[in-house]
Order: C-alpha cells, then structure tokens, then sequence
C-alpha cells in the first residue's frame, strides 16, 4: 500500500513522460541527424557535414526570412507590450464598463490567425479596404499599398499579430496590476505622489515576473509565426514576408528538399533556445537561492 | 516472381473473367478535388467499376498537392503504398531512385503506348527502360488569352512577337485599360517568365538555361533580355495584383477589366465555365515566339504485393491511356488528351490549335517541358528559380543583379 502511495504519482506521470522523450526530444534529435545529411524528397541517414547550413547560409531567401523575424519579432514584442500595459493601465481605472471592454480587447485572441490574416489581408488591399475607402470619401491622394509593397509589407504582419495579442498581453498585465499589495498604493496617496508616479515607480517595477512572462510567451508566438503570414500575404510579395517557418514548410513539403528544411528547423529552435534558456537558468536559480 | 504473378494474373483475369475470383483492386492517391476535376475523376471510377474493379479513393485536398505528398511519403515509409499517385514530370523518377514505383512496361507495350505518345512525353512516363507512369493530359502553359471586345475596340491584333505584345500593352495603357492580368503569386510570375524565356530565347536557349541549367545560358545577355521583358512586363499590371488568384486574373480578363492573361489552359475552363465561348468572346493564341511548354499529369504506379492490386494497377494503367478515357477527363478538364490518336471532332478551337501545335513543335523539336510547373527540373532546383525570379519581379532588383542571383541560387540548390 505504501509502495503504491509511493509510486503512483511516477506511474501516472511515465506516459507523458515517455510520449515527451519520443514525440519531442527523440524527434529534435532526428531532425539534427537529417540536417547533416543529402536528404531530398524521402529521409536518407548518410551523414556529409555541414552543407546543408552552408546552403542556408547561401540562401538570399532565408537572409530575408531571419531579417523578416527580427524586424516582425522586435516590433511584435515591443508594440504588443506597451499596447496591452497601456489598456491595463486604463481599465484598472475602476471604471463601469470594465467587464464589457476586457472582453471586447481579449476577444481577437480567440480568433483563430487564420482568420486574423484573411481579415486583415481584405482590409488592408488597396483595392478593397481602407485605401479604397478612404479614397471613396474624396481623399484621393490617400495611399495605404503597405501590404503590396515588399518593403512594407512586413509591417502588416506586424500589424495583424499586435491586433490580435495585445488583447491577451493586456489581461496578464490587468492581472499583475490587481496583485500589487493596495496598501503600499494608498500609502502613496496618501503621501501625495501624482498618479504617474505611482504607475512608473512602484507598480509596474514590481509587475517585472509579468513583463518576462509576456516575453516569453509573445517570443515564441513570433518565432514559431506561420499560420498569419500564410493567411495574410502568402509570403508575398515575392517572399518579402517569408518567415524562418514558412521556408521550413516551403523546403520540407512543396520542394522535396528535406535536408534543408532540417537545418532551417535547427537554427530556428537555436533561436529558441537563445531565448529560453537564460530565462529557465534565471528561474531555476531563483529557486535554488 | 513478379513477372509471373502479373502473367498469372492475366491468364487468370482472361479465363475467368465473369466469374471474377480476385476483383481488380486499386488505391488511387490524387488531389483532383475541385468541381471539374472531381467530376473528370468520377469518369474513371465508373470505367474502373465497369470493369470489374474495385476502386479505392484516396483524395487529399490542399496546397496544390503539398498535403498529398506529405500523405504519400508517410504511406511509402510505412511499406503500404498506394496503387496509384498522381505525380508529375521529375518527381516520377525521383520517387523511382527511391525503389518504390512498379514496372507497368507489359501493359505499355501491349497498349502500344510508344506509337501513340508524343517522345519528349512518353519520356516522362520512363524510369530507366521501363514504363512507370500513365499520362492522363497534356496542358498548354504558353497560352495568351485576351478579351476579344477590347482588342477589337482598341484595334490591336494577337501579338506574334513579345515586340507587338509590348506596342499593343502600350497602347491599351494609354487607353486607361490594365492591360495585363496578373496574379502576384510566386507560380504565376515563374509562368510569365518561362514565356518569356521561350519567346525571346527559342526552344534551344529554353532547353538549355531551363533544363539543363547550363551556367553560360543562365548568365547569358539572352537571360538579362528577358528579365528586362519581365520588369516591362511589371508595368502592365494592374497595383492590386499582390496575391491574387489566377481565376481572379482570368475573370478581369472576362470582364473587360484587362485585356491579356498569360496563362496554362486551365484559364479556359474559366472562361466556358462563364459562357464565354472561344473565337467570339475571347482569344487563345501561343505565346510570342515559337515552341510549345507542357505540363502533363500522370499517375506513378507503385509497387505493390497482391494479384488483385496488381492487376487492378495494370487495368487502371490501361484505362488511363485508352481512348475513351483521355477524350472525357481532357473535355472536362480544358486539356488535350496525351495520346495523339484521339479525334478531336468534339473539343473546342483553343483545344485543336494545342494539338496541332504539339504535333508540330514535336517533330521540330520545341516540345518543351514546363519549368514553373514541375515538368522540366526537381522541386529544389525550380524553386530557386523561381524565388529569383519572384523577387525580382517583385522588387526594383536590376536585370543584372536578377542574372547573377540566378546563377548563384542554382548552383546553392544542387
């Protein structure tokens, strides 16, 4: 009976366990295996170095596809979370409506992205949407082609993904602002410190766990970005859009070119890792301390 | 071994046929799942059911056949391929290097096939010396379509060269009409660009940079000649084509929107699926310059274990080049039938004009295979053409720098 106390928590947990090492670990290690392989259109397991890197590397395509995830991931962080901190901010103001309005705000992030990029892709077309519009009012020099223009057109990704996260960056954020002690807030009052001042030095210094959280939650978002891009330009114009994810798909699935779709998988879980890891080292010292 | 079983089988099928004692199986992968397409398949269903088969359908919708090929490499991994797969042009041999397509050589020769298919094609159908694929199609990449009303308006005969093409799109520009339709997408610009090629090239320029990748013909100022074709080209379109789908393209075109679309004969299901009919509501003509880009569906066979499936293979592969079936797909579908012995009483005139071009580029030697449709290189090494040549469309890159980015991407793919 003891034994069984002691071992149950173990045996529940070994399925899930096992299935991780096979389903995630084992198949990061076979992906790597591939990547140093000739691999085209079937898997083939004669390691010959690192051409497929080399190839990558190479690639004018992929230098778009990272250029693409840096200027989508910065901007996507960045935007998303200084939307979401300034809508919290606002809501916490126990204003009436609040339960109706946090609703609305989170509600894009119900929807899926598939819906969020063709949405956006129709009211972005210069031909169908808010330029047509505006122009339809009497505006005729008004000009909004962002989403045909290569050089542009990745700021509508940007665009589509903050609509749809900043919603759910601004509950965590509402979230951490009602966990901050009230006292240590009336005090302030009390003392006479403006209202900014309370917001700038002492709530949102103590929301920092929040500010990673949302990081890391909204970095993984943009790194692993697929679903919009495909739904909003295609990739296009040319691949002036193409994310890390979106050359992976197009090498593994429309080109038949298996090795260079494996590289392409491990430099973006690097990408990951670079991310991640100094984040699980802080947490896990923090716990050690 | 397996020569007797498919003898056996044969002997058995012959002998006993009405008392069918192992129905003719057959699994057939495919992604033809649209209206017309279904409908085209459904015809060879009944012929296969007629004869006794048993067949099994195996559709799988999406991204242009990417998700059936995702659904074919997990059916051959796991050893249990299917009887048939609609595959096309190299990746027929590239699955054959891979030892899994079947040798349907018999059914060939008893059929004939070599007298009745055109060379250059029959030679997709071949891994090595054997048969290993049924041709179901052939379909015209290099047609130019255009909206009869307007050219008559604007007094502009059917450009011959890509010269008279340009003058004409000049005029009807002045005129305030787009005077190309376009879709942006990757594959649309690769289509206008092989046409280019072949136009201001000639077959053998064609053959060269597109097929055999010759590094000289790929830098060669014939080469900067037709990315400078291109980037006038880019001129002609219209500013929302980003994106757009080909049928959007095709209806501006129906529609009087634009007066031209550079496009496979698809397009003219389009326009007779909207009552248009050819000659009176719109044109077809090749495009400017001489020779005659293909793009042929066909299903692989591949190998499998069983009399039944194996004879169900071998009628299925007879089934799909017999006359009946290649005359009803191919008026279904807006393509000519692959054979050469089909009477054409029936088909439209764009259907006849291809067919005769065909006949004719096929004894000169300019019976080319499509590069923007899978028909002439392996996926790795037409994507990287076609990456190029969708970035320089896309963007204000010099003829030059497109060439060189050519020949760089080329050799990266390899």
């Amino acid at each position: 009976m003891q034994w069984l106390e002691r071992h149950v928590p173990k045996l529940v947990l070994a399925p899930s366990f096992v299935a991780v090492l096979i389903f995630v670990y084992a198949f990061i290690g076979w992906t790597a295996w591939i990547s140093f392989t000739r691999s085209r259109l079937m898997p083939n397991y004669e390691i010959v170095g690192t051409i497929q890197y080399e190839r990558l590397a190479a690639s004018p395509r992929w230098e778009t596809a990272m250029t693409n995830l840096a200027i989508f991931g910065i901007l996507f962080i960045l935007v998303s979370m200084v939307l979401g901190l300034l809508l919290a901010i606002f809501l916490d103001q126990k204003i009436r409506t609040e339960g109706v309005l946090r609703t609305i705000y989170l509600y894009p992030m119900a929807l899926s992205l598939i819906v969020t990029g063709t949405a956006w892709k129709w009211i972005l077309n210069p031909g169908l949407g808010l330029e047509s519009m505006v122009r339809g009012w009497g505006f005729e020099t008004f000009a909004f082609d962002w989403l045909i223009n290569p050089d542009k057109a990745i700021y509508t990704v940007v665009i589509a993904g903050v609509w749809q996260a900043s919603g759910f960056v601004m509950a965590l954020f509402l979230a951490g602002l009602r966990s901050v002690d009230a006292e240590i807030i009336k005090a302030a009052q009390v003392d006479g410190i403006p209202t900014h001042r309370i917001y700038s030095a002492i709530i949102i210094p103590s929301m920092a766990p929040i500010f990673l959280s949302a990081f890391i939650v909204l970095a993984h978002l943009a790194i692993k970005s697929f679903d919009l891009v495909v739904a909003l330009t295609g990739g296009g114009p040319g691949y002036a859009t193409d994310l890390p994810a979106t050359y992976m798909y197009a090498m593994a699935f429309s080109r038949g070119d298996i090795g260079q779709a494996a590289s392409s998988a491990m430099v973006m879980m690097g990408v990951v890792f670079a991310i991640v890891v100094p984040y699980l080292y802080s947490e896990l010292r923090a716990k050690h301390d | 071994m397996r020569l007797k079983s498919v003898l056996a089988a044969s002997v058995a099928a012959l002998a006993f046929a009405p008392l069918a004692h192992a129905e003719p199986q057959a699994e057939v992968l495919h992604w033809w799942t649209s209206g017309g397409e279904a409908k085209s398949v459904a015809v060879l269903q009944q012929e296969f059911a007629a004869r006794g088969g048993k067949w099994t359908d195996m559709p799988v919708a999406g991204g242009g056949g990417d998700a059936a090929m995702t659904a074919l490499r997990a059916r051959v991994l796991s050893g249990n391929a299917p009887t048939a797969v609609q595959l096309k042009g190299p990746a027929i041999q590239e699955w054959f290097e891979e030892g899994v397509l079947a040798d349907i050589s018999a059914v060939a020769d008893a059929q004939g096939w070599a007298a009745v298919l055109p060379a250059s094609i029959a030679g997709h159908m071949k891994c090595g010396d054997i048969w290993c694929a049924a041709p179901v199609n052939v379909h015209r990449v290099d047609w130019i379509w255009a909206n009869k009303a307007l050219l008559d308006k604007h007094g502009i005969a059917m450009p011959t060269t890509w010269d008279e093409f340009n003058a004409a799109a000049d005029k009807l520009k002045a005129a305030g009409v787009t005077p190309l339709a376009h879709g942006g997408q990757a594959w649309q610009d690769a289509t206008v660009f092989e046409t280019v090629v072949l136009g201001l090239g000639g077959a053998d320029f064609y053959r060269k940079a597109l097929v055999d990748l010759d590094k000289d013909a790929l830098t060669s100022d014939t080469m900067v000649k037709a990315f400078d074709q291109m980037r006038t080209l880019r001129g002609y379109v219209d500013a929302n084509f980003s994106g757009r789908e080909w049928n959007l393209a095709t209806a501006m075109v129906m529609n009087g929107e634009a007066a031209f679309q550079i496009m496979g004969d698809w397009a003219k299901g389009e326009f007779v699926a909207a009552g248009k009919v050819p000659g009176t509501d719109f044109l077809c003509a090749s495009t400017p310059g001489d020779g005659y880009l293909y793009n042929v569906d066909s299903f692989a066979m591949f190998k499998v274990d069983g009399a039944d499936k194996i004879e169900g293979q071998n009628l299925l592969a007879e089934l799909i080049v017999g006359q009946n079936f290649q005359k009803v797909f191919n008026m279904n579908k807006g393509s000519i039938p692959a054979r050469t012995d089909v009477a054409l009483d029936d088909f439209d005139a764009c259907a006849k004009l291809s067919a005769a071009d065909m006949g004719a580029s096929s004894a000169g030697g300019s019976l080319l295979p499509s590069y923007a449709h899978g028909m002439a290189l392996r996926g790795a090494q037409a994507g990287a053409i076609t990456d190029t040549v969708t970035a320089h469309f896309n963007s204000d890159m010099s003829s030059a720098d497109a060439v060189k980015m050519l020949a760089e991407a080329v050799a990266n793919s390899m």
